[in-house]
């Protein structure tokens, strides 16, 4: 038998439907590899029992002829999904043995859909950190190594569990969650395709919340088509959600038409950053000539103030984030660690169940909305996330899309920059801007470092404009023909 | 004047405002599907949403949005089309979300005024600063377990309004009675049932005092003070304590404070720098809440008349006294029970409404109130029907019973619950209207009592209440007295 876990999840698809195999078979494969991957430490909680029964029922639905495009295809999901009796602690101790008695709108989108759970994949804690190295359940290591390095790198962050999954062929694809680049980062960390859809396209019900005003779920995939795939199912107008936006859901698979010919790609300026690496300038470069091969016009475009986004960013989500967590509190679920009085419980529970980075942030977002520094910090901040979004819509009044680098580097070795938050930060420099704005941004895979590591282009489009920046970014694939797979050094 | 007050070393001026939480009638809570019932198990009313489970999310009860709408036009307030949800931060085991969700900088609805009425009969006009929606919080139970606390969260999530008024007021009087008019308000828009045993209602009482002229003095907040006769208790421990301080030559700490019941008295609850920084933010989970002018125009097409208009009415188309008609429209219940009443009593005696208006109203607001104050009830657990009081004061104005027989009767409808027809009929209470049978009797007394006749006629007419005694003795107080009236006198000067 071909080795499924290979298959892209559009092939996959293909195979389920055409019952080439079946749901079964490709399930227990993705279960036996899983097994062989422990040392990636990508799953937090492999639901086995779950996965088969799931597969079962797939394949009734594929027989019985109601079969959809997720039908029988397994994925992980990541642990900031609530899913009903399985593990959802969002990677942290302070919601130590939390079983949710309800699903999130976005698993149970794709559950209707005939989709497989293999499991809860690792992440950064409360989905705050660049490299995974944040969870309470120990760092994820990217399949990807440089050279012949024995070295281990991050996969990013704080999606990284789920990247580094498709990427060692654990999983056909799996789902993200993106605040600030948490999905694209890492799909360039791990060669994949990461979407982070318009803000409002995906019910946030059910997905832990981080920064309320900036979390979107979306797809890490194998390929374009898979993203589109995916995205068609997990998006959707959800009542439970009072940002989620009432717009029917297009066919996203069937925007991909190849055509962008006459179509305007904007370049921004602002974003050949210092230090940035030539390789990644001349990989941007490749990128826009493709583009311009296949017949788009390039134009040079400002977003004048994206030097502001990370500070922004840094001042919105922990802002948030500091509100967010107040409910983990040892009261009611999750971690107690109790005290002689309540204020002591809440010291110790909090103590004991945060890890240092959630805790900078709690510390950093309580700060800037204290009296007397409110207007300084959160109300600027407001004001100038008002002026990254302005940027955008001026900027599309000149172009269709946006084409930037994913990140500033490749993959970096783990325990690299953990001692160092600001150079931790500097990861989502290129990604912040668009979560700010609320807009829907994609990493394509585009090449590899000298070191061997991939790289990924970004995407980005105009709110609700999945299909078009879908089209482009598959454009991009195919001229990019990125087919390199990291080399197995882990399990047998 | 009337409103200062006298201390050791000359008058102060007191400045109060209130802060009233009001519970909105709605079936389900500000955020959540769950129940709102009253008095149900611990912990039965419960969602995910109102239990902070996590990823829940909220979502604004459309109806809520419309009770704080009426109640903002019941007020006479501007309504805000567009209004903003912000999160109180704070810790505390009740509070799951650990924030609270209110509004702050921009409430849904705005400025206003009330006027309210004052015991001397003199109004006063008391500036609404701003309503605005949040959610209560649940409930700490520290006395269920030696070293534990419980906590009940039926009521976390609950929708509250909480109604601010400008620093208007200057005696506990007007306090009071601000209080009162508030609680008439929602009560009649139907938007809170004020009932403050249960926690609809409760106000925080910010109150300081200054030499008159000078600039505002340093306030207290007294919190949770849940009946309008503790607000004013509220009031007059405060200046009391403030201007003793004062006048002492201390200083008033801005602190928050607790009334205790027992003493009547209040203490420190909190002092400034133990204040929370709430750190309000706006809710990144709600959108800002945006409605239209017809929206708002809808609702109070669809408001029911208010107390002030009502009262303007009763004046205006019933006749009856501004005293009897403030009396009456207090509450909307009486007000329910006083035209019900009236215009029972139109149908049953054939009068018309401007002949019986203030005979009803001084019948409802004396005998029935007074009664019902006696027995401890409100008007609706009144023990005498529409039906039967109908009836009562159609035996009155018909003449079939005296004004004294009807009080009789009325006692013993309260006692025994019969009709007054049955009571009049079975005591054999009608009136004697009878003159031939009156005149035989006048007749038979001047006899009787000839003496007394001589000193009348010789100008002790003081005397003519003698013989009208005897008619009324005579027949047990069932001769009607215009009849005695009309014969008795012609015969004595006769």
């Amino acid at each position: 038998m071909t080795e499924l876990t290979k298959l892209t999840l559009s092939a996959a698809r293909d195979g389920l439907h055409n019952r080439d195999f079946t749901a079964r078979e490709i399930t227990e494969q993705h279960v036996n590899a899983i097994e062989d991957a422990k040392e990636l430490n990508t799953y937090i909680e492999v639901t086995t029992n779950q996965a088969l029964q799931m597969a079962d029922a797939a394949d009734e639905m594929i027989k019985s002829g109601n079969a959809k495009s997720m039908t029988g295809i397994p994925i992980g999901i990541k642990d900031l999904y609530c899913t009903k009796g399985f593990h959802s602690c969002a990677a942290s101790h302070i919601l130590d043995g939390f079983k949710p008695e309800y699903e999130s709108t976005v698993t149970s989108n794709l559950w209707n859909d005939g989709a497989v759970m293999l499991g809860k994949t690792n992440m950064d804690e409360f989905a705050m950190g660049s490299s995974n190295e944040n969870s309470y359940y120990g760092p994820v290591k990217n399949p990807w190594r440089a050279g012949n390095s024995d070295k281990d790198t991050v996969p990013g962050g704080s999606s990284g569990g789920s990247a580094a999954a498709v990427a060692a062929d654990i999983s056909i694809a799996t789902t993200g969650t993106d605040t600030g680049g948490s999905i694209r980062q890492p799909a360039s960390f791990a060669g994949l395709v990461g979407l982070k859809p318009t803000y409002g396209r995906c019910s946030r019900f059910g997905m832990i919340a981080f920064a309320s005003s900036l979390d979107q779920a979306g797809p890490l995939t194998k390929s374009v088509r898979d993203a589109a795939i995916m995205l068609e199912s997990m998006a959707g107008y959800d009542e439970k959600d009072s940002t989620c936006i009432n717009i029917p859901v297009p066919n996203y698979e069937a925007a991909l038409t190849g055509d962008i010919s006459g179509l305007k790609v904007g370049i921004p300026n602002e974003y050949r950053v210092d230090g940035m690496p030539g390789e990644i300038e001349k990989l941007w470069q490749q990128g826009i000539a493709w583009l311009k091969d296949a017949g788009a016009q390039i134009i040079d475009i400002s977003l004048p103030h994206t030097k502001y986004a990370l500070p922004t960013y840094y001042i919105v989500a922990p802002a948030e984030c500091s509100s967010n967590l107040a409910r983990y509190d040892g009261v009611k679920y999750g971690l107690r660690v109790t005290g002689d009085s309540l204020d002591d419980m809440y010291k110790n529970t909090r103590a004991a169940g945060f890890g240092d980075e959630v805790k900078r942030r709690i510390l950093i977002g309580t700060y800037v909305l204290s009296a007397g520094y409110y207007d300084a910090y959160y109300l600027k901040a407001q004001r100038v996330r008002t002026l990254i979004a302005n940027d955008f819509k001026a900027a599309y009044e000149k172009c269709d899309v946006i084409l930037t680098p994913t990140a500033p580097s490749a993959a970096f070795e783990l325990g690299d920059k953990i001692s160092d938050p600001l150079a931790m930060y500097l990861n989502d420099v290129f990604t912040v801007p668009a979560s700010l704005a609320g807009l829907p941004g994609v990493s394509v895979p585009a090449g590899l470092s000298a070191e061997g590591l991939p790289l990924g282009l970004q995407v980005l489009g105009q709110a609700f404009g999945e299909e078009q920046m879908l089209n482009v970014a598959d454009v991009l694939e195919k001229a990019a023909a990125f087919n390199v797979k990291p080399t197995k050094w882990w399990g047998e | 004047m009337r409103n200062l007050y006298q201390g050791a070393t000359g008058d102060w001026e007191v400045v109060i405002g209130l802060e009233i939480h009001a519970q909105v009638i709605s079936e389900s809570k500000l955020f959540s599907g769950a129940s709102t019932k009253f008095g149900s198990e611990p912990n039965t009313q419960v969602s995910f949403v109102c239990s902070a489970q996590p990823g829940m999310l909220p979502v604004i009860n459309e109806e809520c949005v419309r009770q704080a709408v009426r109640t903002g036009l019941a007020m006479g307030c501007q309504i805000n089309l567009r209004s903003v949800f912000d999160r109180k931060n704070y810790f505390y085991a009740d509070l799951p979300q650990g924030y609270q969700i209110s509004q702050f900088k921009d409430p849904i609805v705005g400025e206003g005024v009330v006027t309210v009425d004052l015991e001397d009969g003199s109004t006063k006009d008391i500036g609404v600063e701003r309503l605005h929606l949040e959610q209560d919080a649940g409930k700490s139970m520290h006395d269920q377990h030696p070293s534990m606390t419980y906590v009940d969260l039926n009521r976390s999530g609950v929708a509250l309004m909480e109604i601010v008024s400008k620093p208007d007021m200057r005696s506990a009087e007007e306090a009071g009675a601000y209080f009162k008019k508030i609680r008439s308000l929602v009560r009649y828009a139907g938007t809170c049932d004020g009932n403050m045993d249960q926690g609809s209602m409760r106000a925080d009482v910010n109150v300081s005092v200054r030499r008159p002229g000078e600039p505002l003095g340093t306030r207290t907040e007294t919190k949770n003070v849940n009946s309008i006769r503790y607000v004013m208790m509220v009031i007059e421990s405060e200046i009391r304590r403030q201007v003793d301080v004062l006048e002492d030559g201390g200083t008033i700490d801005q602190e928050t404070r607790l009334f205790e019941v027992a003493t009547g008295t209040t203490r420190t609850m909190r002092s400034k720098e133990e204040a929370h920084d709430y750190r309000y933010f706006p809710d990144p989970d709600l959108l800002p809440l945006e409605f239209s002018q017809a929206f708002v125009d809808e609702l109070a097409k669809e408001m029911p008349e208010l107390s002030d208009a009502k009262k303007a009415r009763f004046i205006k188309d019933l006749h009856i006294s501004a005293y009897n008609a403030g009396v009456l429209v207090a509450e909307k219940e009486s007000a329910d029970y006083f035209e019900e009443l009236l215009s029972a009593t139109v149908e049953k005696s054939g009068k018309q409404v401007s002949e019986l208006g203030t005979m009803v109203s001084n019948w409802v607001t004396g005998d029935l109130f007074g009664a019902l104050k006696k027995l401890g009830k409100g008007i609706t657990g009144s023990p005498v029907s529409i039906a039967h009081a109908a009836e009562l004061l159609s035996l009155q104005v018909d003449g079939t019973i005296s004004g004294r027989i009807a009080k009789e009767v009325f006692e013993n409808m309260l006692e025994s619950g019969k009709s007054p027809e049955v009571i009049v009929d079975e005591k054999g209470l009608k009136q004697v209207s009878d003159t031939g049978a009156i005149e035989t009797m006048i007749d038979e007394i001047l006899v009787a009592n000839a003496d007394k006749v001589e000193e009348y006629r010789g100008g002790k007419e003081k005397l003519y209440g003698f013989f009208v005694g005897q008619v009324m003795k005579q027949t047990g107080g069932k001769a009607n007295p215009q009849v005695v009236n009309q014969l008795l006198r012609p015969k004595l000067d006769g």
